[in-house]
């Protein structure tokens, strides 16, 4: 499984900018569906199973990016985020724009002091002298660069967020080689500038279910006090986080499926931060969701680190709960 | 006189819960008063109420050289009083005694000789800014609320709503401080100490500057005195990367008891004494840390020509708030180290 | 009029926490049955009772919301025996030293109390000031091993206040927001018991509104009415909010309030006056320019929208264990409710215009 996620974690995709990212799942995918379509927003969804209860599993394409808002004389590109882009995650980082384009995060030198600036106060340096060579402009797309790192049981790349999701849909859906119920399997757009593509992809869908698999954050490092939340200690079945609380249902339910299938689990109350499940739970006459987390350090970083027995047993409990016919009480 | 061995059961807890849902605020203890005298009158020889409300009650020894001993427990506990009326039911109030005013908003009180309800309400969180949020609410910007109807007078005292409650090991309650003291001293009045005259001290006023006791010393005119109260036991974990090195006393380790705090260094043969019994007698103690709050033990070593204490402490957590939490174990053993130990008072103890 | 009083005390001794609601659902549910023609649940837990108009179908329907959920608390990490903790709803941390609460564990509920720690035992920076939620501790009363047994991450903690009367008919308690409304549209029910009316009624007691505005959203767009009215708490004059905020507080006791804004159509807000001034029941034009900060901003723009309106009980201390409402407030809002619904025309809605958007 580290190829796919390495592949997925590679591939340059932000929020709005989602045809890459679409098109690797999308040949992964293959021969595994029931059937593939891809909506007006550009959610790719892959429907399992016909029949039975109609259920809806959400995990983001996109990741966060930057976007040009000017270049200035001499070529240095000025830029703000998309989706939640932090000041401590950017200095010295290097980013790729969607035409290929190289560049670095640079800090204007005006700033004083040690307190970290906001976004206007840094710039983009892709390595030319003047305005005229620059090769990008304003409006032009960029994600973090980093290579994709192999730790033996810890992984990091970056858009683990939430490409990390996506390869544990993946493999759930091969998984799956049947199921009792109408899966949908949504590999959803925009969810780091809003959950808009969940929301509509919901809307058109239309289940009785659903949960998002995405990444929560991390309680196991110095100063970390406020999270109970480890690596290495199973996926996280979210109880709360901060834009919604899941349908306790759907929490009995996947403690029950872990605790039946012997996979260890975390709870999850996320102070801050929410996913597409949020989105889901509010369309139409509402659906009852949850959500499964794969703990992740250094979250919306360029090296965001996952610990690789969290993700398979992850796979495991969201086979666990597809495979049999689904009844909420 | 029925005599027998003090000990904490299901009725000495019944009657530390009839004394924790009184409001005997400092100045204003009459209801805990009448409990008291109502539960010892059959049980000394003689008892009297003196000018500042102290109820002072004496067991006669027997036996040419016995000592004259004091034990004192506060009455009193931490509160309120109404101080202006400004119409709607909203009252403006003072605290009385200690109280962290971190700890006011948003509870339930009672208020008055006639005990009606009130709440000490708290602008809505809406109608608030941030900024504002991380100030702490003060005494003055808050309210009593009794409803529009109450007529209730301003002078008027109160506390935070009567809770006690048993739970598992634990006994939580607002006034462990120094209700505690109080059902133990009671207890210990219904014992049989023939070695010692046994001047007991149900003390006012201690929470707002040990005022009581110093008349009740006088009074007496005892060769020792053991105080028995209620002391913090700030024992929660540390929230950085740490020890609490600050604990006071922990509960669950038994009574406390002093060998020094803001008002006395306790004698130490006394302090002595306590600990030989106690290791004697298999009885958990331990040794509260040295500095910090004042006790009663400071107004009886100084009265007259002089006199040795000791205090001796039940551990509570979160002292003077709506709730305190304490540990029935430590209770019995306070009680049953105070009754090993003052069976063994003879006159040797205090020579030098 | 019949008793509300003691509905309205279990309701408020029952916890219902925003997408948790199910121990206080079950109590309306139960009040309700006798009262509706059908009663049933929505996906996200709201309920949703029918009382079919005299009418012949198809008839139009209103829809009557009033939230059911109560703003608490959540366990996120439990030490050595302490729990930390985190909001639902908002809470003014100020508030919550020395509050007792029921820690809600998977097999027992276990009384507590918020405590503020030693101020020793915090960082240096969190000394100051008031003490931050994240520094805050439940203290159960019960040794380590027994509480990590009991308790775990994500188990709920509720206010144990219980309800109080204090003088004047006042009641006091935590989660009078919003259980107070959901009392008064009780007694709207009971009095159309005996009141005919055309329309149909559709009572919805609410889901986390305290949360999402989620319940109401998605009741609305199931239900899909053609007129919506919220009953919510809105701010009594109390301790402590003299100053800026003076023109959003209104006397206890004193009538229900009629909303006014955006987020309300003025048609309905001038039908409801009217109504009141014939009944002769006080009321107080209650202000909010954009957002009501209820239901109604959800109601509004459900499907293709909905004309809303708003009345408001005033309570004094919202979002605190110890709020206080004046019962007669709770029964003025009963009877304007079921009168105005007992007059509801079928064309109705066909006569909503926009000439008075001043509110004469």
């Amino acid at each position: 499984m580290k190829q796919l996620i390495q592949k997925l974690t590679d591939t340059f995709s932000p929020s709005g900018y989602e045809d890459a990212i679409r098109d690797v799942i999308r040949s992964e995918i293959k021969g595994f569906a029931d059937e593939m379509r891809v909506d007006a927003l550009g959610n790719l969804i892959a429907r399992k199973g016909k029949g039975g209860t109609r259920v809806m599993v959400a995990a983001h394409m996109d990741e966060i990016g930057l976007m040009v808002t000017h270049v200035d004389e001499k070529g240095f590109v000025r830029f703000t985020g998309i989706g939640g882009v932090y000041p401590r995650n950017l200095p010295g980082g290097r980013v790729r724009f969607m035409n290929g384009t190289r560049g670095v995060i640079g800090l204007d030198g005006s700033v004083v002091g040690n307190d970290l600036p906001a976004l206007d106060k840094m710039f983009i340096d892709v390595g030319v002298s003047d305005r005229e060579a620059c090769p990008v402009k304003t409006g032009d797309v960029a994600a973090f660069e980093r290579p994709f790192m192999d730790l033996g049981g810890r992984l990091v790349a970056k858009s683990m967020d939430d490409r990390i999701g996506c390869a544990v849909a993946v493999e759930a859906l091969r998984a799956l080689k049947s199921t009792s119920n109408e899966v949908y399997f949504v590999f959803t757009t925009q969810e780091e500038v809003g959950t808009r593509g969940a929301q509509t992809s919901a809307y058109g869908i239309d289940p009785e279910l659903g949960f998002s698999i995405d990444v929560t954050g991390w309680g196991d490092t110095p100063g970390q006090r406020d999270f109970d939340m480890a690596l290495g200690q199973g996926p996280a079945i979210k109880i709360r986080d901060g834009g919604m609380l899941s349908d306790p249902r759907i929490v009995d339910w996947m403690i029950a499926a872990a605790e039946k299938n012997k996979i260890p689990y975390q709870r999850e109350v996320l102070l801050g931060g929410t996913t597409d499940a949020r989105a889901m739970q509010l369309v139409r006459s509402g659906i009852p969701v949850g959500c499964i987390s794969i703990p992740c350090r250094y979250v919306h970083s360029p090296s965001e680190m996952i610990d690789y027995a969290d993700v398979q047993n992850a796979v495991k409990l969201v086979t666990a709960l597809l495979r049999p016919p689904i009844k909420l009480p | 006189m029925a005599n027998r061995t003090p000990a904490v059961g299901a009725a000495q807890v019944r009657l530390l819960e009839r004394l924790c849902r009184a409001v005997g605020v400092s100045g204003g203890e009459s209801e805990v008063r009448r409990i008291i005298l109502d539960e010892i009158k059959s049980h000394v020889d003689e008892v009297k109420v003196d000018a500042l409300g102290d109820v002072l009650a004496l067991k006669k020894g027997r036996g040419a050289k016995r000592l004259r001993l004091m034990l004192d427990a506060h009455m009193d506990e931490v509160g309120f009083m109404l101080v202006a009326d400004e119409g709607e039911g909203l009252y403006r109030f003072k605290t009385i005694g200690g109280i962290d005013p971190r700890n006011l908003a948003g509870k339930q009180v009672l208020v008055g000789r006639e005990r009606k309800p009130g709440v000490i309400g708290a602008k809505p969180i809406h109608l608030t800014t941030a900024d504002e949020r991380r100030k702490p609410l003060t005494e003055d910007a808050l309210r009593i609320d009794v409803g529009p109807d109450a007529k209730i007078k301003i002078g008027e005292r109160g506390t935070f709503a009567p809770n006690f409650q048993r739970v598992g090991p634990a006994l939580m309650s607002k006034s462990l401080d120094n209700r505690l003291g109080v059902a133990t001293l009671i207890e210990l009045l219904k014992g049989s100490y023939p070695n010692v005259d046994l001047c007991a001290a149900f003390t006012v006023q201690e929470e707002i500057g040990l005022r009581g006791v110093k008349v009740a010393a006088q009074y007496f005119k005892p060769d020792l005195g053991i105080v028995i109260d209620a002391t913090p036991a700030n024992d929660l974990p540390v929230q950085f990367d740490g020890e609490n090195t600050f604990y006071n006393t922990k509960l669950g380790l038994g009574p406390a008891i002093y060998v020094s705090n803001s008002s006395t260094l306790d004698d130490p043969r006394l302090v002595h004494f306590l600990q030989r019994v106690a290791e004697q007698a298999g009885i958990p103690y331990q040794i509260r840390q040295p500095g910090g709050g004042g006790t009663n033990a400071g107004g009886i070593q100084r009265a007259g020509a002089g006199v040795p204490v000791v205090s001796l402490s039940v551990p509570h957590r979160y002292t003077h708030s709506p709730m305190s939490v304490a540990r029935l174990d430590d209770w019995k053993n306070t009680l049953a180290l105070l009754h090993a130990a003052i069976r063994q008072i003879t006159p040797a103890l205090l020579k030098r | 009029m019949t008793d509300i009083l003691p509905f309205l005390k279990s309701l408020i001794s029952a916890p219902g926490l925003s997408a948790y609601e199910g121990p206080v659902a079950h109590l309306i549910e139960e009040k309700w049955r006798p009262l509706v023609d059908e009663i049933s649940t929505s996906r996200l837990g709201s309920l949703h009772g029918l009382k079919r108009g005299r009418a012949k179908a198809p008839r139009p329907a209103l829809m009557i919301a009033a939230h059911m959920d109560a703003i608490g608390l959540m366990v996120t990490k439990v030490e050595q025996g302490f729990l930390h903790l985190d909001e639902i709803g908002g809470i003014d941390v100020r508030i919550l030293p020395g509050t007792p609460v029921i820690v809600h564990g998977r097999q027992e509920d276990l009384p507590g109390v918020i405590v503020m720690p030693p101020l020793k035992s915090l960082p240096e920076a969190a000394r100051e000031g008031a003490i931050g939620l994240r520094h805050l501790l439940v203290d159960t009363g019960l040794l380590p091993s027994k509480v990590a047994s009991l308790v775990h991450v994500g188990d709920l903690v509720s206010f144990n206040t219980p309800p109080v009367e204090l003088s004047g008919e006042v009641l006091s308690g935590h989660s009078l927001d919003n259980r107070a409304s959901v009392a008064a549209l009780t007694l709207c029910l009971e009095e159309l018991q005996t009141k005919s009316h055309l329309w149909d009624v559709w009572a919805v007691a609410t889901a986390q509104e305290e949360e999402t505005l989620g319940g109401a959203a998605t009741s609305a767009f199931h239900l899909h009415p053609d007129l919506a009215l919220v009953l919510d708490v809105t701010f009594a004059k109390g301790a402590g909010d003299k100053g800026s905020g003076d023109w959003q507080t209104f006397p206890l006791g004193k009538g229900p309030t009629l909303g006014w804004g955006a987020n309300l159509h003025p048609y309905l807000y001038k039908k409801f006056k009217e109504l009141a001034d014939q009944m002769e029941i006080p009321v107080a034009m209650d202000i909010s320019p954009s957002n009501s900060g209820t239901d109604a901003y959800a109601i509004q723009v459900a499907r293709a929208g909905i004309p809303t309106m708003l009345i408001g009980i005033p309570l004094r201390y919202m979002h605190t264990p110890v709020e206080v409402v004046a019962v007669k407030d709770i029964q003025r809002t009963g009877r304007l409710l079921a009168e105005f619904i007992s007059r509801l025309e079928l064309d109705f809605v066909s006569r909503i215009s926009w000439e008075d958007e001043d509110g004469k």
